[in-house]
């Protein structure tokens, strides 16, 4: 399915089937980050449960210097 | 103490993160700094790169508190999501409310930036507002529910130092809110100033940052704030226009 990640159109399995799963996807899992989904902000423990869907907005920031 | 919303702190010094040759550099500044409040940004992850070292993973994050700040946000529907996402990681409730009205000069847009900060403390944020040095503004911040006001000394990486003290004088009579001096410090002079003005503490970034040696810095303006407060507090003499000898006058066995 083809989702938006930061801006850019993303090809993932269907097999990913929530947030949580493309975290792992990228490697991200060890880094502190945050998501926002479709403008939904989530706290860590809701991305096993953020399911994901074909044409989702899917954010992940994190913190960096700053003044 | 310095205290901010149910904060307290030793340190009156808070530290910027931006901008350092290199996180070891980075993390040895603000060990001698001292200082027990780190600000950083939000910003989106380069995820096809996530090898990318985040300062985070350098320093220990349970040592400070974070001041995460709202740059990048243009109106404070921005600035609360930002505030939002930051809060999202578990690791702080303040935020720095910074919402830049002028790309030029960087100065913060002040309705934006009172309409933010109504919309954070009712969401229960502790608000620090980067603001400019307007008086009225700065009350009207603290009637908002701002926790600190922030003025700026001067525009935000400029290291122009104190240009208005005046201005900053009567924020800091009239606040009953802590008064940090935010922006456009440049040298341990102009931070020591900002303290002996009467400021409840400083932030400041690039003057580190930016500096030849930025540990040598971090260490030099943890002293001048501690020396600035020191000095407020202690009280200077009246400034007179002629002068006052400090020998006694009595007793002069020289001279006839």
């Amino acid at each position: 399915m083809k989702i938006t990640v930061n801006g850019n159109g993303l090809e993932v399995q269907e097999d990913i089937k929530h947030i949580k799963g493309l975290i792992d996807f990228l490697g991200l899992e060890d880094k502190p980050l945050i998501v926002e989904h479709n403008q939904q902000i989530l706290q860590k423990e809701a991305h096993e449960k953020a399911v994901l869907e074909s044409g989702d907005k899917v954010e992940i920031v994190h913190f960096v210097g700053g003044g | 103490m310095l205290k901010v919303g149910n904060y307290s702190f030793k340190s009156r010094l808070f530290l910027g993160t931006g901008k350092y040759p290199d996180f070891d550099i980075q993390k040895q500044a603000v060990d001698k700094s001292e200082t027990e409040v780190l600000t950083f940004s939000v910003r989106r992850m380069n995820i096809y790169d996530p090898s990318l070292p985040n300062f985070l993973e350098k320093i220990d994050g349970n040592q400070y508190t974070f001041l995460p700040n709202t740059a990048g946000a243009k109106d404070a529907k921005e600035a609360v999501r930002i505030a939002k996402l930051a809060a999202a990681s578990g690791r702080c409730d303040m935020v720095k409310v910074e919402i830049i009205g002028c790309d030029k000069t960087l100065l913060p847009d002040p309705v934006e930036t009172l309409k933010a900060t109504e919309e954070l403390v009712a969401e229960g944020f502790i608000v620090l507002p980067y603001t400019s040095d307007d008086v009225v503004l700065a009350k009207k911040l603290e009637e908002a529910g701002a926790h600190a006001v922030m003025p700026g000394a001067s525009p935000i990486g400029s290291g122009q130092g104190i240009i208005n003290p005046l201005n900053l004088s009567f924020i800091i009579e009239q606040s009953s809110v802590p008064v940090i001096i935010d922006a456009g410090i440049g040298s341990p002079a102009d931070a020591a100033y900002a303290m002996e003005l009467g400021a409840d503490g400083v932030l400041l970034n690039t003057a580190v940052s930016g500096a030849g040696d930025p540990v040598k810095m971090a260490e030099a303006m943890k002293y001048a704030v501690q020396a600035g407060r020191l000095g407020y507090e202690a009280g200077r003499i009246p400034k007179k226009n002629y002068a006052v000898a400090s020998s006694p006058e009595e007793g002069i066995s020289v001279g006839n």
